[in-house]
């Protein structure tokens, strides 16, 4: 750890449409270390994925454009590389892991197929070696009588043990990063457990560094470092998971801590929602984009548009308030939690 | 081999919105007076033993049953006047297929659904068209069970007509009311629900199932397909509307914490089972059976201090097909606490003090 893996700056990413400009991805900048587990956290639309897949180089071009930015990974800007570089880095160095996996697993091939098709490709093996390193990984991933279904179709397994083997082949290049599109989201959640746990362990033994992409913060507390907060193409606020959880200080991201449910929660208490929707990414507008969700705006926030300021050790908020909120938010924030249970 | 009903996703769409429309056109004349009394400790919902199965059948001419989907596998509970009880469970354990049985949506293959005193399937007439306005039914998905051609006005007066409720202008205002009720401009009343967010387009459907004066309410998943951000407004809507209406609701999710926040008592169902009843505090407090404990266990908690902390039981495998469930007791072949008895005999249903519900042979 300690060495910057990835450094994304000022990225912006344009959809042209019918209605006009789709602003998907607003400037986003942060730099990743190596091992480090990063969470990407928002509501539906905030430019998870089309900032994941920007860096990916994903974006189907056009509609899509990128007006500005650089995506430095181990010194290489990927935004620069010819599309057959780009080839050679997307499954060897970087993996990516999407929320349905039927739509990266390719139907009419055995798994075992699809496995060591990479291995022989990115890492020139034998065939021989690359099927007994694809029931290496399957065990990896708990995939129980691994040399048997290795030879099964993608639909012959359930949807939990199809991200287990997305995941696996994800792992089977030893990349260096993992970017995880909201993996466990379809999933129920004692297969997202089974999941995570994995996912856990794999970390810790191979020593990538991972990007899971969600939008439930009860995964990501358990899961990363470090936590980006992304609203309408903007990171909000960025800081390492337990500062932000004890001292969240942007309103959305309060907002979202305060509208959801927790499981230990004891007596029943209103829930604080957010009120309103989130802007139209075509017509943004001026000021800061949640400001007419936020019961902290003031006149500024109205003109003009907050950049993240650091508000703690490294801690950042794009808030023009975030006093106003570290004042105010336990207010919003109070529950009686209950003693943990002890499984 | 082909399913008798509907498994895809989009087939169940379809049935969902035809359901509703069938619920909405059976629906008779006469408005309820909406019945005050209400003590918690009164028994408004009884279902004793209900099964539901699907059968799947083979053959393209003659077609004929080769076996059954098991979605609902005799189960028994109360449903309290004034209480939520919430059911929680994992994704094709029976959920649904219990709410629309309850609600006569589904014919039952076994078992009793009693509403205040009377067995819904003896209701005939007046009582029966009566009953289909007690109690109705709030779907997960907006978009599938709104008329895409009808404005918001015409969908939410629909039921007023149907039922002789209102006409004319009492009709326009009554949903004018509904659409405030449930926190929507009144002014959209000519828009289409192609024009609403997912949030808006639920509330639409709440306003819907308002307008006959319902006093049951069974509400399926209806907030799973809702950005975190307006989960909230729409929970807290449901429960003001329980305040103000005096509402008795089914509460059916996946997610637990959901569940446990608006539910006063909650029920565990796996495999078309409940495996546990307990009110919503001793469920987090005390649960008793080991799969309410798995599944405890498995749900994340925003709190990164105690999610270091917390031990998983991580569950192994995947939960066994409703076509065959396993002999005995249906979680032992994932159940970490399972003894040889449980291979061989189902547990009994059983209170173990305090209306503690579980089924199991270890506790
Ligand atoms: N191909 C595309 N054409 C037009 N708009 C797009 C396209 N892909 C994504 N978008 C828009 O970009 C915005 C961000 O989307 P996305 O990154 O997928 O959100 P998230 O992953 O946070 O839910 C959304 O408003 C989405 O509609
Ligand atoms: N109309 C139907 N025809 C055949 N099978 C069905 C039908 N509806 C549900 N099922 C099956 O019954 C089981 C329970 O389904 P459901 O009640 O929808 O579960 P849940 O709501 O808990 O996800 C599943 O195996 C499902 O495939
Ligand atoms: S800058 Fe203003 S509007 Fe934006 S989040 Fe902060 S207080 Fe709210
Ligand atoms: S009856 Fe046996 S298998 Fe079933 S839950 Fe109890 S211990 Fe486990
Ligand atoms: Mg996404
Ligand atoms: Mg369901």
């Amino acid at each position: 750890m300690g060495n910057v893996l990835l450094d994304v700056r000022n990225l912006r990413t344009e959809f042209v449409t019918q209605d006009g400009v789709v602003h998907a991805v607003n400037g986003v900048t942060f730099a990743l270390e190596e091992g480090e587990t990063l969470g990407l956290v928002g509501e539906s639309g905030s430019g998870k994925s089309v900032s994941m897949l920007t860096v990916m180089r994903l974006i189907p071009m056009p509609p899509g454009r990128i007006p500005s930015g650089e995506v430095i990974f181990q010194g290489q800007d990927l935004l620069k590389l010819s599309p057959e570089e780009m080839r050679q880095i997307r499954g060897n160095k970087i993996a990516m892991v999407f929320q349905d996996p039927m739509t990266s697993l390719n139907p009419v091939l055995t798994i075992s197929t699809q496995i060591t098709e990479s291995l022989e490709l990115h890492l020139g093996m034998s065939k021989d070696k690359a099927r007994k390193r694809a029931v290496e990984l399957l065990k990896m991933v708990n995939i129980p009588e691994a040399e048997r279904r290795l030879d099964d179709y993608p639909h012959q397994f359930s949807g939990g043990m199809r991200q287990r083997v997305m995941i696996a082949m994800g792992l089977s290049c030893s990349p260096q990063l993992l970017i995880a599109d909201e993996p466990t989201t379809a999933l129920d959640v004692t297969i997202q457990a089974q999941i995570t746990d994995i996912v856990k362990r794999l970390k810790s033994e191979l020593g990538m560094a991972i990007i899971w992409i969600t939008h439930d913060l009860g995964v990501i507390a358990g899961l990363a470092d470090r936590i980006n907060v992304m609203y309408s193409g903007y990171i909000v606020e960025t800081a390492h998971t337990k500062e932000m959880f004890a001292n969240p200080l942007h309103p959305y991201t309060v907002g979202l801590l305060g509208s959801i449910p927790r499981l230990d929660e004891g007596k029943k208490e209103k829930l604080t929602p957010i009120e309103g929707l989130p802007p139209d990414l075509v017509n943004m507008p001026t000021g800061c984009p949640f400001h007419d969700r936020c019961s902290f705006r003031t006149q500024k926030c109205l003109e003009e548009n907050p950049p993240l300021m650091s508000v703690g050790v490294k801690h950042w908020s794009a808030c023009w308030n975030y006093e106003a909120v570290r004042e105010k938010r336990d207010e919003i924030l109070h529950r009686e939690i209950l003693q943990p249970v002890t499984a | 081999m082909t399913y008798h009903h509907a498994p895809s996703p989009n087939d169940t769409r379809d049935a969902a919105s035809s359901m509703t429309m069938e619920v909405q056109t059976k629906t008779g004349t006469a408005q309820s007076p909406k019945t005050t009394a209400s003590t918690h400790d009164q028994t408004l919902l009884q279902v004793r033993n209900l099964k539901k199965y699907f059968p799947i059948t083979q053959g393209i001419l003659f077609q004929r049953q080769v076996a059954d989907v098991k979605a609902v596998d005799g189960i028994s509970f109360i449903v309290k006047q004034g209480e939520t009880l919430g059911l929680v469970g994992e994704s094709g354990c029976g959920k649904s297929t219990t709410g629309r049985t309850i609600l006569q949506l589904y014919r039952p293959t076994e078992g009793q659904v009693v509403f205040r005193g009377k067995d819904l399937a003896m209701l005939k007439g007046e009582d029966l068209r009566k009953m289909r306005s007690d109690m109705q039914m709030i779907f997960q998905d907006p978009y599938a069970s709104l008329n895409p051609r009808m404005t918001v006005g015409d969908i939410i007066a629909e039921p007023l007509e149907v039922h002789n409720i209102a006409k004319g202008k009492e009709k326009k205002e009554r949903v004018q009311e509904l659409l405030q009720i449930v926190g929507l401009n009144p002014y959209f009343v000519n828009r289409y629900p192609h024009e609403f967010s997912g949030g808006q387009r639920q509330r639409i459907g709440v306003a819907r199932a308002l307008a006959v004066n319902p006093d049951f309410i069974v509400c399926d998943e209806p907030i799973s397909a809702l950005d975190v951000s307006i989960q909230a407004q729409v929970i807290n809507l449901l429960e003001e509307l329980q305040d103000r209406f005096d509402l008795t609701y089914l509460f059916i999710a996946h997610d637990l914490s959901v569940v446990r926040h608006i539910s006063d008592r909650v029920a565990v169902m796996y495999l078309g089972k409940i495996v546990e009843l307990t009110d919503s505090r001793t469920l987090y407090a005390n649960p008793l059976h080991p799969y309410t404990r798995a599944l405890l266990s498995a749900v994340p908690i925003p709190d990164p201090i105690i999610e270091e902390k917390r031990e998983r039981i991580i569950l192994v495998g995947d939960v066994p097909s409703p076509v065959n469930p396993p002999k005995g007791c249906r979680f032992h072949t994932r159940c970490p606490l399972a003894i040889p008895i449980c291979k061989e005999v189902a547990p009994e249903w059983r209170d173990v003090g305090n209306e503690h519900f579980v089924e199991c042979h270890v506790v």
